[in-house]
């Protein structure tokens, strides 16, 4: 019996080519999922991408249309396509250096613009092709290979740098809080505007390893702990959040109409 | 494979119009079908742009301005894969932000038009003033091997009529090409005439054929569209035929480099334009390009009244360079002359092709060339 999923794939590309532990596996089924739900058509998809690890989610993995891109740019590429045929259902999925570091230009704008693309960035606090390096998303004192040390720059947080630049749907969920993330990609999906998913997947490899936790399973019951429902995170007294961090989806386009109303 | 070719109604009734440079470009554009321009401010090449915006209200394109030169081309990739004529339109430090993507819209057979008008550089040098200072840029900018295609006007006639020839040939050749243009040219008002019609071409489409190598001689794979069913896969990652990335395997990034350069070279024949007047029976040539050229011409045309037997020949192909062409036109000559309004950069082209002595005139202060400039007496009396 074939996988449900294997339609929307183009097997002879596997195994993949993440590594052991990668959380990336969990959001592509994530994505096909989402779109398994809709009753999407491959066909009517385009899914655009950057350079990194997340980059390689869709292409070439994806039976559908991919651009695979220059570093950074995949938010402009994809830009281009919706423009000049607006019928495409256009998707990026990339990483946290692609997207908010080298890429961080394009993706403000795109906000701004509202223009109907979906943004999922694969959040994973690191460069992890290229060697672990640190990343605008690596949290204070997290080793990296090049934060020996311990890192001292503040990470962003994305969800509100997008909210901020103007996005009409804005939400963070992990690969360990699956079914609300088919979910969010779902409404992201819906939304005829820009959306954006910070969807956080651990880096066992390069990640974990410098960080006393090389072990995949630990990584993802740190998610579970680490991330918070938004209500409870809200109505935790400031002193108990410490590290923690909300997820859920932080503007929907209800919220953001009575907003503006 | 081969483009398609149809002849269409100019999009202006036909006529003479009095227009600046970088508006007739503008014009070439929407005659030759381009209906989607990402651009971002620049001088001395704005104008195009709040040109081509006035005009796509009438005639229905897309226009975005976009962040930065860089996702400029971005969208540009984006909007030609997507079924799009695609144009962008800048000048040195935006043509800099862009060649990253350049590099890949080559790699990836991306047909585009980049117009740039060129102005005084290195850096933001004098954004009003003109220079000729991205000849070798527009060709080896971005790293790696490839071809790419640049045509240089010497009028406003050419600036509509190269045009609509830059976009043929990006469509022809799967490649970008540029309308290299210098801000005498780009920013010079002056009558052109518009035909009643035009001949476009439209890239080679076919269903279910590889992308990116059909083993075809003229080495030009069919392109097709995002949401036609064919599942493309385009990275600028080395890729085979299908678009499959292939980092690791020689032959097949051997392969591609050598069609990406080659597709170019081997059909060079068919892309060369260049002009030559009174080059017949001559002892020393000028070789010029842009607004230089004219200036050229007229120091031509006053010291062949004094019975010097010079001649000129104006490239309007940069890039492939036509070395036949030139070879044929300096044929016995004691001496060639090559003014630029840089630090001397076609004249290596010209030196490379040549066995005569190959002077240049190198200007790079961010006036205009003058004929007086040229006045090489005193270069034919050492020689």
């Amino acid at each position: 019996m074939n996988h449900p999923l294997e339609k929307y794939l183009r097997m002879e590309v596997f195994p993949s080519p993440f590594c052991s532990g990668c959380g990336h596996g969990i959001l592509l089924s994530a994505v096909l999922r989402a779109i398994d739900g809709l009753g999407y058509s491959m066909d009517d998809m385009l899914f655009v991408s950057g350079i990194g690890c997340a980059a390689w989610i869709p292409s070439p993995h994806f039976a559908a249309d991919t651009l695979h891109t220059t570093h950074g740019r995949a938010v402009a590429f994809a830009t281009g396509a919706k423009l000049q045929n607006p019928n495409l259902k256009v998707m990026v999925i990339s990483g946290d250096g692609d997207i908010a570091a080298i890429g961080g230009n394009h993706l403000i704008h795109a906000a701004r613009r509202n223009i109907d693309l979906t943004v999922i960035c694969a959040n994973n606090s690191v460069y992890g092709m290229t060697g672990g390096q640190l990343a605008p998303t690596t949290p204070l004192e997290c080793f990296t290979s090049t934060s020996p040390s311990g890192n001292t720059e503040p990470p962003f947080d994305l969800c509100k740098l997008v909210e901020g630049a103007g996005a009409g749907y804005v939400a963070r969920f992990t690969v360990a809080h699956i079914h609300m993330l088919i979910k969010s990609i779902k409404a992201a999906l819906e939304y005829e505007g820009f959306s954006f998913i910070e969807a956080v997947s651990p880096c066992p490899t390069q990640f974990g390893r410098m960080n006393a936790v090389p072990s995949p399973v630990d990584l993802i019951n740190m998610l579970k702990k680490d991330f918070v429902s938004m209500a409870k995170y809200n109505k935790m007294p400031l002193e108990e959040r410490g590290s923690l961090k909300p997820i859920g989806e932080f503007v929907k386009p209800d919220v953001r109409k009575s907003k503006a109303g | 494979m081969k483009y398609t070719t149809e002849t269409i109604p100019s999009a202006l009734k036909p006529g003479d119009y009095f227009m600046m440079g970088d508006e007739a470009s503008a014009e070439g554009a929407v005659a030759a079908g381009c209906r989607f321009f990402a651009g971002y401010p620049i001088t001395p090449t704005s104008e195009l742009m709040v040109h081509i915006v006035k005009r796509f209200e009438e005639v229905g394109g897309k226009f975005i301005q976009m962040e930065d030169e860089i996702g400029s081309v971005g969208a540009m990739v984006g909007a030609s894969w997507a079924g799009g004529k695609v144009m962008t339109a800048t000048s040195g430090p935006g043509l800099s932000l862009m060649m990253e993507n350049i590099g890949y819209a080559a790699m990836t057979e991306t047909p585009m038009v980049i117009v740039d008008i060129q102005r005084a550089g290195p850096s933001t040098g004098q954004a009003t003033r003109p220079g000729s200072g991205d000849i070798l840029q527009v060709k080896y900018g971005s790293h790696g091997d490839y071809e790419i295609i640049a045509l240089s006007p010497w009028s406003v006639q050419e600036m509509y009529d190269l045009t609509i020839e830059a976009f043929n040939l990006a469509e022809a050749y799967r490649a970008p090409v540029f309308l290299l243009a210098d801000e005498g040219v780009g920013h010079l008002r002056e009558n052109f005439t518009v035909k009643g019609e035009v001949e476009v071409y439209h890239r080679p489409k076919a269903k279910g054929l590889p992308p990116f190598d059909t083993g075809d001689e003229d080495m030009i794979p069919p392109m097709p569209a995002f949401g036609e069913g064919e599942k493309l896969l385009i990275t600028g990652s080395t890729h085979d035929e299908w678009g499959y990335r292939k980092t690791q395997v020689s032959a097949v990034h051997d392969r591609l480099v050598k069609r990406l350069v080659n597709k170019i070279r081997v059909n060079a024949g068919k892309i060369h334009r260049w002009e030559a007047h009174f080059i017949e029976d001559i002892e020393y040539l000028v070789v010029a390009y842009g607004i230089s050229a004219r200036a050229a011409l007229k120091t031509v045309m006053d010291l062949r009244k004094e019975g010097i037997k010079i001649g000129l020949w104006r490239p309007i192909t940069i890039w492939p360079f036509p070395e036949e062409a030139l070879k044929e036109a300096a044929e016995g000559v004691k001496a060639v002359i090559v003014p630029e309004m840089n630090h001397g950069q076609l004249v290596r082209e010209v030196e490379r092709h040549l066995s005569v002595p190959v002077h240049p005139i190198a200007q790079v202060d961010g006036e205009i060339m003058r004929p007086e400039t040229i006045d090489i007496r005193y270069l034919i009396l050492d020689i």
